[in-house]
């Protein structure tokens, strides 16, 4: 060995195919386990301090534009701030009033009375730069009682849900993200069906809809609350387009969410609710008699 | 192919800054920025891994870029392995071009950094078409070309502590 002396441990290509070997076993775990989460939760905690310092020019910039806005632009606000809250009292007093009344219709019914449900105030930290999936990484997480799977709304409609709550963050998947199935009905008529996101674009597509249903452009598809994750009643999207093209089995239906991701920083983090009862299994029949006469 | 003019002479690196410029170019990598130029930002963690790949063999290697790709991973919450396979791929060409890479002048590095930058991105976008079925666009692949672009610039400033200072006793 000649060339001991010089010794460096082994050559690349050795250290190539332990680390290729070694990464893809992490892959192949990450896409179809979930042993992963301690230590992806425990990497995750330990970069927040940077994620943090990386959020601090963001910061800066918003405090000096915040010092340095004239006053014209402050009054100007002032006075639509006001206008939108005289419009929103007359609108909450409307709101009170119908839940009076939609109290007691309940209690007539004897339905059980719908739970506030607790909710966290979360501001989003950034987006995520994967190209792969639509995803936002929020600052509140299992401190503040941050749950998987959990609904996420703005003050518009659904967002997304939490994908995995970390100590001091949680990583929200959007329902624009691909494949994200969310359950809707439509706001006119009822009709329920489940939007699936496209994942490139920010849309949503109405899947698995026949080509007679009755559903046009500019409906309104509120969550049905059929999944125990989401309540009921949320606006999710609105309907853009319609294409009943004879030549597939189902129309093309394209909805454009109604929350609006890319505008607002903050977004509320319900807690989710009480499972729905387990789907009731039909008996098997016991096995008929023999012998019988 | 031009060589480089002259070889220079320069001091030995700092193992501490060679970590502080890794850290550095994470932290550049977490900076959120606009829409627009989160298409054109090029990855700086892999640039530096790069660099450090082919003018520090003994310090950066696969290893390195491999902890750093999990890093990433996490940061960008992308599969657990994904930035980390592609790193080490990257690490491990650049182990190997790495003589012929500092020999080249400076503009031809640029066709070099860019083409071992985008094999790099290629790894990513096919283990996330396999993985989760998704092609990104091309445009993509933009942030590799401003990253060869860069390379210049990158070069010049991690020299810089490197470069001896002027003897006082000289005249």
């Amino acid at each position: 060995m000649e060339h001991e002396l010089f010794s460096r441990g082994p050559s690349p290509a050795v250290r190539l195919t332990f680390f290729i070997l070694l990464s893809l076993l992490l892959l192949v775990s990450d896409v179809h386990y979930s042993y992963l989460k301690t230590m992806r939760a425990g990497i995750a905690t330990a970069i927040y301090p940077l994620q943090r310092i990386a959020m601090l020019p963001v910061e800066l910039l918003g405090a000096i534009g915040d010092y340095t806005r004239t006053q014209s632009s402050l009054i100007k606000e002032n006075a639509f701030l006001q206008k939108q809250n005289l419009e929103d009292r007359a609108a909450l007093l409307r709101y009170r009033a119908i839940q009076q009344e939609n109290d007691h219709l309940r209690q007539l019914f004897g339905a059980r009375a719908r739970i506030n449900t607790p909710s966290v105030m979360a501001e989003i930290l950034y987006d995520e730069r994967d190209p792969f999936s639509r995803k936002i990484i929020v600052d509140k997480g299992l401190q503040a009682h941050v749950a998987e799977g959990s609904a996420v709304i703005d003050n518009a409609g659904v967002i997304g849900q939490v994908l995995q709550a970390y100590p001091f963050s949680s990583e929200i998947s959007l329902i624009t993200d691909k494949d994200h199935p969310t359950p809707v009905e439509v706001l006119r008529n009822g009709l329920r069906a489940i939007v699936f996101g496209f994942g490139s674009s920010n849309l949503l597509d109405l899947k698995y809809m026949s080509l007679n249903t009755d559903i046009r452009a500019g409906d309104l598809l509120v969550t049905s609350g059929l999944d125990g994750t989401f309540p009921a009643g949320l606006p999710v999207a609105t309907v853009l387009t319609v294409d009943r093209n004879p030549v597939y089995a189902f129309s093309r239906i394209t909805c454009k969410p109604v929350a609006g991701v890319n505008r607002y920083r903050q977004v509320l983090i319900l807690a989710p609710g009480s499972p729905p009862p387990p789907i009731p299994v039909a008996k098997p029949e016991p096995p008929p008699a023999k012998g019988k006469k | 192919m031009e060589i480089a003019p002259k070889e220079e002479i320069l001091l030995p690196v700092k193992p501490g800054f060679i970590a502080l410029s890794l850290f550095s170019a994470f932290l550049l990598d977490l900076l959120p920025l606009g829409s627009f130029i989160e298409w054109i930002r090029p990855d700086f963690v892999a640039m530096l891994l790069l660099y450090w790949c082919i003018h520090q063999p003994l310090r950066v290697g696969i290893g390195t870029a491999w902890v750093f790709g999990i890093l990433v991973d996490v940061a960008d919450g992308t599969l657990f392995g994904e930035h980390a396979l592609a790193y080490s791929l990257m690490a491990f060409i650049a182990l190997v071009l790495r003589r012929r890479v500092s020999m080249l002048s400076l503009d031809h590095q640029f066709t070099h950094v860019t083409l071992i930058l985008l094999i790099m991105q290629a790894v990513v976008v096919l283990t996330g078409f396999v993985a989760k079925d998704i092609f990104v666009g091309w445009a993509y692949f933009l942030g590799s070309l401003t990253a060869g672009l860069l390379w210049p610039g990158l070069t010049y400033l991690l020299k810089l502590p490197q470069r001896p200072k002027p003897d006082p006793d000289r005249i």
